[in-house]
C-alpha cells in the first residue's frame, strides 16, 4: 500500500504538468477572469450596498419602512406565495405527462411550456392586457361582472404565472426522460396506485430536481418587472412590487431609498443563489 | 394458477409487434419466450402483466379474464431487465414496498412485514444486506433483491424480463440454476424472456420459440433441440451449417442440380464427421481454415472445396488429438444426422 502512494502521486504530478498550459497563459486568462467578474458583477453589487447606506443607515430604514415599500415587498412576497406553488404543481403534471406518457400532440406541448422563454415579458404583459382592458376580449364580461384583474393584483399574479410558467417542468422533463419509468412500472406491479406511485417512487427521485427548478422560478417571481409592469398600473402602495417600486423610486431621484430597496432584493438573490448552490450539491451527492 | 393467452396481437405504430398470439401455460410451469430482438418476445410479457394493452384479444388468469384489469391488480410480479430497484429505498424498504403500498384493511403489520421480509432476503441469501441502498450492490445482489420484492406480495404469476441479461456470463449461470430450484421449491407459475438459447434450453420446462410477432414453435427444450419445425428454431437454437442441395426419390443429395434442388440441409457442428480417408460417396472434401480450442471442445472452420461454402464442426479434444488435424489440410467430411426443410414453394 505504502509503496503505491508515491508511485501515484508522480504520475499524476506528471500528467497535471503536461496538460497545462504555461504559467503566463494560466495568469493572463485568470487575472481576465477575476477582472470580468469583478468589474461586472461585484462592483455593480457593491455600489448597490454603498449607494443604499450613502446618507446613513437612518434614510435605509426609513426607506425600507415606509408604507409604500412595505406595502409593495407585501405584494411581491403574496405574488410568490400565490404564483410558484401552482407553477409546481403545474410543472410537476407537464413533466409527468410528457415523460410517461405517450400522446398525440406531445411535441406541441413541449413547444408551448417553452413559449414564455420565447416572448419578451413585455409582450407577455400586454396579451393580458388586450385579454382583460376595458375594450379586451373579456371586458364586457369582467366589467358587468365588476372584476377587477387588469392594474390589480389578479393581473400581476397572471403576468407573473405566465412569465416564470416553464422553470419546474424546462427542470423536470430531461431528469425524468433519463430516469424512465421503469419504477413506476415495478410500483404498479407491486399493487400501488398511480398515487401511492407518485408519492413513493417519482416524487422522492426528482425531489432535488424540483426544489431546483422552484427556486428558479422563486427569483424570477419575485424580479419579474417586464410584464408585471404593464399589468400593474403603478398605483403606489396597491399595485407596485418591489421591482416597479424601485423604478418609481428611481424616477424621482431618490437614489438611496431606491438603491434601498435594490439592496434587499439583492440580499434575497444572494440568498437564492446560496440556496441554489446547497440543492445542486445535494443532488450530486444522491444522483 | 394457469394462463391463457387468445389472439393476442399489438401494434406499435406502423410495426407489428404481435400478431395473433394463441399460448396455453399450464400452472406451476417454467417457460421461456425465446426470441431474437423485436420479435415480440418483450412485449407479450408486458401485456400479460398489465404494462402494456394489447389491441384485441384476450388474456385468462385461470378462469377469469384480466384482459381489461389494471396492472396494479393483476398480482403479478415482474422481475425488470435492468432491475428497477427504487435506488432511494434501502433494500429492506424496496422488499417491503408492496406490502407497505396495501390499502390500510389488507395492510399486514408492520411486525408481519418485517418478518416476512427477513424471509425472503434470507431466501435470496441477502439477509446481511438489508440496509444497503441498491448502489452499494452488485448486479447479481441487484437482481435477487428485485426477485426478492416481486416475491414479497406473493404473486400468482412471475414475469421476468430478461432476468440475467445485464449480469455477466458466471453470476448469469448460477442465478439462472438458483431461479430453477427457486421454481422448483414455490411452483409458481413462471414466464420469462430471454434472447439466449443456452439459459431457456437449462431452465424451462417448455420454451416458445418467437419470430417477428408469432410464435414459432412451442416443446420441451428437447423437442425444439432435437426436432426444430422451421429453419429459424434450427438456426436461433445453437450453431448450424446449411448445406444447398437436392432431393431424389426421398434422399438428400448434397450440391446443386437435378430436380428439386432448392432444398437446404441444417446440420448441427457437433453432427458433422471429420475423416482422414473418405468413408463414403455422400462425404465431401474440406480444407481446414482455422482451429479454435474453447474449453474441452474444438471448433473446426472448414472450406468445402468444390462450393466455397464455410462449415463449423465441433470435435471433443481426444477426437482432435486422434486425427491431428492442422490448418490448411485437406480432410473429409460427412454429415451424421441432418435436418431438410424444403421451401414452401416448391411443395412435393
Amino acid at each position: 500500500m505504502a509503496g503505491h502512494i508515491p508511485l501515484q502521486y508522480s504520475s499524476t504530478k506528471a500528467g497535471k504538468r503536461s496538460a497545462q498550459e504555461p504559467l503566463i497563459v494560466r495568469f493572463l486568462l485568470i487575472t481576465a477572469a477575476l477582472a470580468f467578474l469583478f468589474l461586472f458583477l461585484l462592483l455593480p453589487l457593491l455600489a448597490i450596498f454603498i449607494t443604499a447606506f450613502e446618507q446613513g443607515i437612518g434614510v435605509y430604514a426609513a426607506s425600507i419602512t415606509d408604507p409604500d415599500a412595505l406595502s409593495a415587498i407585501k405584494l411581491t412576497l403574496l405574488v410568490v406565495v400565490l404564483t410558484v406553488p401552482l407553477n409546481a404543481l403545474f410543472g410537476v403534471a407537464a413533466a409527468w405527462a410528457i415523460t410517461k406518457f405517450d400522446f398525440k400532440g406531445k411535441s406541441i406541448l413541449i413547444t408551448i411550456i417553452d413559449l414564455p422563454f420565447a416572448i419578451s415579458p413585455v409582450i407577455a404583459g400586454l396579451v393580458f392586457a388586450l385579454l382583460f382592458s376595458a375594450h379586451g376580449l373579456f371586458g364586457d364580461f369582467l366589467f358587468e361582472h365588476d372584476i377587477k384583474i387588469l392594474f390589480a393584483v389578479p393581473g400581476i399574479v397572471l403576468a407573473t404565472l405566465f412569465v416564470t410558467f416553464p422553470f419546474v417542468a424546462r427542470e423536470l422533463i430531461p431528469l425524468m426522460q433519463s430516469q424512465g419509468s421503469a419504477e413506476e412500472e415495478a410500483s404498479l406491479t407491486l399493487g400501488a396506485n398511480g398515487w401511492k406511485t407518485f408519492w413513493f417512487v417519482t416524487l422522492p427521485n426528482i425531489k432535488w430536481g424540483l426544489l431546483y427548478g422552484i427556486i428558479l422560478c422563486n427569483a424570477r417571481a419575485v424580479g419579474e418587472f417586464g410584464a408585471v409592469s404593464v399589468v400593474s398600473g403603478h398605483i403606489r402602495g396597491l399595485t407596485n412590487t418591489m421591482p416597479l417600486h424601485i423604478e418609481i423610486l428611481y424616477n424621482e431621484y431618490q437614489f438611496a431609498a431606491a438603491f434601498a430597496v435594490a439592496s434587499l432584493m439583492s440580499i434575497l438573490a444572494i440568498v437564492t443563489l446560496v440556496l441554489k448552490n446547497i440543492v445542486e450539491w445535494k443532488a450530486g451527492q444522491h444522483g | 394458477m394457469s394462463i391463457q393467452i387468445k389472439e393476442v396481437s399489438k401494434t406499435f405504430g406502423s410495426f407489428q409487434a404481435l400478431s395473433d398470439i394463441n399460448l396455453d401455460i399450464q400452472t406451476g410451469e417454467l417457460v421461456a419466450l425465446l426470441g431474437p430482438s423485436g420479435s415480440g418476445k418483450t412485449s407479450l410479457l408486458r401485456i400479460i402483466a398489465g404494462l402494456e394493452e394489447s389491441d384485441n384479444g384476450a388474456i385468462l388468469f385461470g378462469n377469469e379474464e384480466i384482459t381489461h384489469i389494471r396492472a396494479t391488480e393483476r398480482k403479478v410480479g415482474f422481475v425488470f431487465q435492468h432491475y428497477a430497484l427504487f435506488k432511494h429505498m434501502t433494500v429492506f424498504d424496496n422488499v417491503a414496498y408492496g406490502l407497505k403500498v396495501r390499502p390500510k384493511k389488507e395492510r399486514p403489520s408492520k411486525k408481519d412485514i418485517t418478518e416476512k421480509v427477513r424471509e425472503l432476503l434470507s431466501l435470496v441469501k441477502l439477509d446481511a444486506f438489508a440496509d444497503r441502498y441498491p448502489a452499494q450492490l452488485s448486479g447479481g445482489q441487484r437482481q435477487r433483491v428485485a426477485l426478492a420484492r416481486a416475491l414479497a406480495v406473493e404473486p400468482k404469476v412471475l414475469l421476468l424480463d430478461e432476468p440475467f441479461g445485464a449480469l455477466d456470463a458466471k453470476v448469469r449461470k448460477e442465478l439462472r440454476r438458483w431461479l430453477r430450484r427457486l421454481h422448483d421449491d414455490f411452483h409458481i407459475t413462471s414466464i420469462f424472456v430471454t434472447h439466449d438459447q443456452e439459459e431457456a434450453l437449462d431452465v424451462a420446462d417448455r420454451i416458445v420459440v418467437m419470430n417477428e410477432g408469432k410464435i414459432e414453435q412451442i416443446g420441451s427444450p428437447e423437442e425444439v433441440y432435437e426436432h426444430p419445425n422451421s429453419p429459424f428454431v434450427y438456426d436461433f437454437l445453437g450453431n448450424v451449417n446449411v448445406f444447398h442441395g437436392r432431393l431424389e426419390n426421398g434422399q438428400w443429395r448434397n450440391g446443386a442440380g437435378g430436380e428439386n434442388h432448392g432444398s437446404l440441409a441444417y446440420v448441427r457442428p457437433h453432427d458433422i464427421l471429420i475423416e482422414r480417408k473418405k468413408p463414403a460417396d455422400d462425404a465431401v472434401q474440406a480444407k481446414v481454415v482455422h482451429v479454435h480450442v474453447v474449453g474441452r471442445t474444438v471448433h473446426i472452420e472448414l472450406k468445402q472445396e468444390r462450393t466455397d461454402q464455410f462449415l463449423e464442426a465441433e470435435l471433443t479434444k481426444e477426437r482432435y488429438r486422434e486425427l491431428n488435424i492442422k490448418v490448411g489440410e485437406n480432410v473429409f467430411v460427412r454429415p451424421n444426422q441432418l435436418k431438410v426443410f424444403i421451401p414452401e414453394d416448391y411443395s412435393i
